[in-house]
C-alpha cells in the first residue's frame, strides 16, 4: 500500500497533503525493506523448507518427496530423547557455572576496573584469538590423565590412579562454560557498568548493607545482562557438537552431533531436520518462558 | 552466529608444525565441523529452496545413473584433447612436500616429464562431507572442477559409482598400473576390474597400543574386551570402522557377512561399552600417546608416524583374526576439463620413482610394491623401506579383509541403525 504511493508519480494538487503523509510513512517500512527481504530469503525460506523437508519421505536414491509424514517428529524425540534431555542439562549446567564465573568478573571490571577496564575487557576477550577447536584440544591436553593437572596431582598422591575428567560429562561441561565464558561477562559487564553509583549510595545511606545493596539494588539492575548473557550461552551451548567429540566420552552425546551424523552419515536428511526443528521449537518455547518469568520488560530495557 | 572462530580454523596452523599426524587428525576433524556448517548453509540452499520449488522434496539420484551407462564412453576418450592443465583434489598431508608444505616434488617432476601443470588443493577432510559438498553439483550434470578427487572406499564412493558419477577410466593409457600395481590393489571388491577408480594410498585398522600400560604383547582382538584395560580402551566413532571390529572379533568376515551377523556384533559391541573410555574419530592417537588410552582401534600409519615423533612405545599390531584393508582412491569426476592430464598423472604415480616418493613422506600402504626398492636402494631410508606398515609382508596380506559393500540404501541404514546407537549413546 504504502509503497504504492511513492511510485505513483506526481498526485493531483488536491491530494498532495495526502500523498506527502503517505510518503512519510511509507519511508520507515521501505527503509527496511532490504532486512525484510533479507529475513525472508535467508531465515524465513530456509526454516520453512527445513520444516517441509522433516516431513518428507524416501531416499538418497529415489529422493526425499513431500508426504506430510508428521510423525516423523515424534519418531525423532522418540529415538533420540535421552541426547535431547541431555543437550539441554549441559546448557543449562554450563550457562550457571557461566554465570557464577562470570558475574564477579564482570562486576570487578565495571566497579573497580578503574582506567585499566578495556584493558582487562580485552584480556577477557584475548582467548578468542586461538581458534575455537584448538582451545578445546587444549583443554584435552590439560585435562589428560597423566596431564600438567592430573599427573601432578596424582604423582603427590592426592587422587587414585584411576581418575580421570576426559570423557566425562562434567568435561563437556567444562569445555562448554569455558568456551562460552566472555559471551556472559561482556553483556553482564555491560548492564553493571550502566548501574549509577549514586543509586548505590544511596541504599547505603538507607542502612543497606553491602549483601543487601548488592541483592535489592545492584542484581536487580544488572537482570538485563544476566538475561541476555543467558540466552546467548544457553541457546549456543544446547546445539554445540564440538566439545563433546573432543572432550567427552560414551554416554555424552549431544543432539547437535546426532543431527550430524543424521545428515552426513546416514543421509536421512528428513531425520535431521525434524531433530533441527525440534530443538528449535523447545528452545524458543523455553526462552518464552524464561522471557515471561524473569521479565521482558528487561530485556527491551536492555535494547533500548 | 559467531562461526568466525572455526572459520579460520585451517589458518591456524603454523607452517612450521610438522606433527602431521596430529594436523591430520585437527584438519580432518575440524575441517569436518568447517564442512558441516558450509554444507548446514549448502542445506539451507539446496534443500531449502529446492522443495519450495519442486514441491517440497529433494531429487533422488537414481536417474542420472541409467543415462550415463548407456553413453559411449570410448568416443568420448577419443575426443578428449590434451591440456597441460589438472586440477588435483587430495587429503590434507597426503603427498609429499619440501620447502615448508609449499612445493611438491612429485608434481614438480610430472610436470617436468609432461609440461602439466597441477593444481593441488588440498579440500578432502571427510569422505562424507566432500561427498555433500560435491553431490549436488555432479546431480546437477555441472563440473565440479576437480579433475581427480580422493575417496576412501565406503558408501559414498559406493554411490558415485552407483549413481555413474565417475568417468571410466581408459586403461590403454595407464600401462604403469598394469605394470607394477600391487595384485592386492587390481580389481578390488568395491570397483571390479578397477573401472572406476586406482588406488592412491591404503592402509590397515588394527590394534595399537603400548605395551607398557597394558603390560603385556597384544596379539587378538579379544584384548579390547579384556575388563583389565577397563575405561582405557579406546574404539572408533566411525560406523564402518567398529562394526567390521566387532564382526572380526566375532570370526565373521566382514565382507560377506549378513544383517544377522551385523546384529550379533552390536551385541558384542554393547557388551565392550563399559570398558570404552571414549569412541574417537583420528584423536585416538593423542589419547595413545598421552597415556589416556592403552589400547585401541588403530590405523597403520598413524602408529607410525607416532613412533617417528617420539613415541616410540607405541605399537601396533595385526591380530589374529585379522585386519580391515581400505583404500583411498584415484577418480575422476564427470565432466572434467583434463580428462587425460589425469590420467596421465596416474600413469605417471605408478612408477616405483614417484609412488616411492610419496610413501616415503606420507608412510601408509604403497600401492606400487616395487617402491620399496626405490626407497631403500634410491632415497636410502631403510626405515620406511623396512618397515612392514608401509610394505606388508605376505603374511600380512593374508590376515586383511575387505569391507562389506553395500548394495542400496536399505543396507546401508541397517547398518547405521545397527551400529549408530552403540557410538550415540
Amino acid at each position: 500500500m504504502a509503497e504504492s504511493g511513492v511510485i505513483e508519480p506526481a498526485p493531483p494538487a488536491s491530494h498532495l497533503t495526502t500523498g506527502r503523509r503517505l510518503q512519510r510513512a511509507s519511508t520507515p517500512y521501505l527503509l527496511s525493506l532490504p532486512s525484510w527481504v533479507y529475513l525472508i530469503v535467508f531465515f524465513v525460506v530456509p526454516l520453512l523448507s527445513v520444516l517441509a523437508l522433516a516431513v518428507a519421505t524416501g531416499n538418497p536414491e529415489i529422493g526425499y518427496s513431500y508426504t506430510g509424514h508428521v510423525s516423523q517428529f515424534w519418531t525423532a524425540v522418540d529415538t533420540y530423547h535421552v541426547q535431547l534431555v541431555r543437550s539441554f542439562w549441559y546448557g543449562i549446567a554450563s550457562t550457571v557455572i557461566a554465570l557464577a564465573i562470570a558475574y564477579p568478573v564482570a562486576y570487578w571490571i565495571a566497579f573497580y576496573g578503574g582506567r585499566h577496564k578495556s584493558t582487562y575487557l580485552f584480556l577477557v576477550l584475548l582467548p578468542f584469538f586461538v581458534s575455537f577447536i584448538i582451545r578445546t584440544l587444549a583443554w584435552e591436553f590439560i585435562l589428560s590423565d597423566q596431564g600438567l593437572v592430573l599427573g601432578h596431582l596424582k604423582d603427590w598422591g592426592l587422587l587414585s590412579q584411576n581418575f580421570h575428567v576426559l570423557s566425562t560429562s562434567w568435561a563437556v561441561i567444562w569445555g562448554l562454560t569455558y568456551n562460552s565464558l566472555p559471551f556472559y561477562v561482556l553483556p553482564l559487564y555491560v548492564a553493571i557498568e550502566r548501574i549509577d553509583r549514586r543509586v548505590v549510595r544511596a541504599a547505603n545511606d538507607l542502612y543497606a548493607d553491602t549483601p543487601r545493596a548488592f541483592m535489592r539494588v545492584i542484581f536487580p539492575l544488572s537482570a538485563p545482562g544476566v538475561f541476555a548473557g543467558f540466552l546467548l550461552v544457553f541457546v549456543t551451548n544446547v546445539g554445540d557438537y564440538v566439545n563433546q567429540q573432543v572432550l567427552g566420552g560414551t554416554g555424552t552425546y549431544m543432539i547437535g552431533s546426532v543431527i550430524q551424523d543424521s545428515f552426513f552419515t546416514n543421509q536421512d536428511y528428513p531425520m535431521a531436520s525434524a531433530l533441527s526443528a525440534v530443538l528449535m521449537l523447545i528452545l524458543v518455547v523455553a526462552i518464552f518462558l524464561y522471557a515471561r518469568t524473569f521479565g521482558a520488560d528487561s530485556i527491551q530495557e536492555y535494547s533500548a | 552466529m559467531t562461526d568466525s572462530p572455526r572459520d579460520h580454523q585451517l589458518n591456524d596452523i603454523p607452517e612450521t608444525t610438522n606433527d602431521v599426524a596430529l594436523i591430520r587428525g585437527l584438519t580432518e576433524s575440524r575441517s569436518s565441523r568447517r564442512g558441516f556448517l558450509r554444507a548446514g548453509v549448502g542445506a539451507a540452499g539446496a534443500l531449502g529452496l529446492a522443495p519450495l520449488l519442486s514441491a517440497c522434496g529433494v531429487a533422488g539420484t537414481a536417474a542420472s545413473a541409467k543415462k550415463s551407462h548407456e553413453f559411449d564412453w570410448d568416443a568420448w576418450w577419443q575426443k578428449q584433447k590434451p591440456t597441460d592443465e589438472l586440477v588435483f583434489a587430495n587429503w590434507p598431508y597426503y603427498l609429499d612436500t619440501s620447502d615448508h608444505g609449499k612445493k611438491h616434488p612429485s608434481l614438480d617432476l610430472f610436470k617436468k616429464a609432461t609440461g602439466i601443470n597441477v593444481t593441488y588443493k588440498e579440500v578432502i577432510q571427510n569422505n562424507a562431507p566432500f561427498y555433500a559438498q560435491i553431490s549436488p553439483v555432479l546431480q546437477a550434470g555441472q563440473p565440479t572442477g576437480y579433475d581427480i578427487i580422493v575417496i576412501t572406499n565406503g558408501w559414498q564412493l559406493t554411490q558415485l559409482l552407483e549413481n555413474a558419477w565417475l568417468v571410466p577410466l581408459w586403461m590403454d593409457k595407464l600401462p604403469n598400473f598394469q605394470k607394477y600395481a600391487s595384485p592386492s590393489v587390481k580389481s578390488p571388491a568395491y570397483d571390479p576390474n578397477s573401472k572406476y577408480s586406482v588406488v592412491w594410498q591404503s592402509g590397515f585398522t588394527g590394534i595399537g597400543y603400548n605395551p607398557k600400560l597394558t603390560g603385556r604383547e597384544i596379539t587378538s582382538v579379544d584384548d579390547l574386551w579384556d575388563p583389565k584395560f577397563s575405561g582405557h580402551v579406546g574404539m572408533m566413532s566411525d560406523n564402518t570402522e567398529l562394526g567390521s571390529l566387532g564382526l572380526l572379533k566375532l570370526g565373521i568376515k566382514p565382507s560377506t557377512s549378513s544383517k544377522s551377523d551385523w546384529d550379533k556384533a552390536a551385541k558384542v559391541l554393547n557388551q565392550q561399552k563399559p570398558l570404552v573410555r571414549q569412541y574417537y574419530d583420528q584423536s585416538y592417537i593423542t589419547a595413545l600417546q598421552n597415556g589416556d588410552i592403552w589400547i585401541s582401534q588403530a590405523w597403520s600409519g598413524d602408529i607410525y608416524q607416532a613412533n617417528l615423533k617420539g613415541y616410540k612405545d607405541l605399537k601396533f599390531v595385526i591380530p589374529d583374526q585379522g585386519v580391515m584393508y581400505w583404500h583411498d582412491n584415484m577418480m575422476i569426476p564427470l565432466k572434467p576439463k583434463n580428462a587425460l592430464s589425469a590420467l596421465s598423472w596416474m600413469n605417471f604415480y605408478y612408477t616405483p620413482k614417484i609412488a616411492g616418493i610419496v610413501a616415503d613422506w606420507v608412510n601408509y600402504i604403497s600401492p606400487v610394491p616395487a617402491a620399496q626398492d626405490y626407497i631403500r636402494d634410491t632415497l636410502k631410508d631403510p626405515t620406511v623401506a623396512n618397515s612392514p606398515l608401509v610394505f606388508p609382508t605376505k603374511a600380512d596380506y593374508a590376515k586383511a579383509h575387505d569391507y562389506y559393500t553395500f548394495k542400496s540404501y536399505a543396507e546401508y541404514t541397517s547398518w547405521n541403525n545397527t551400529f549408530n546407537p552403540i557410538i550415540q549413546s
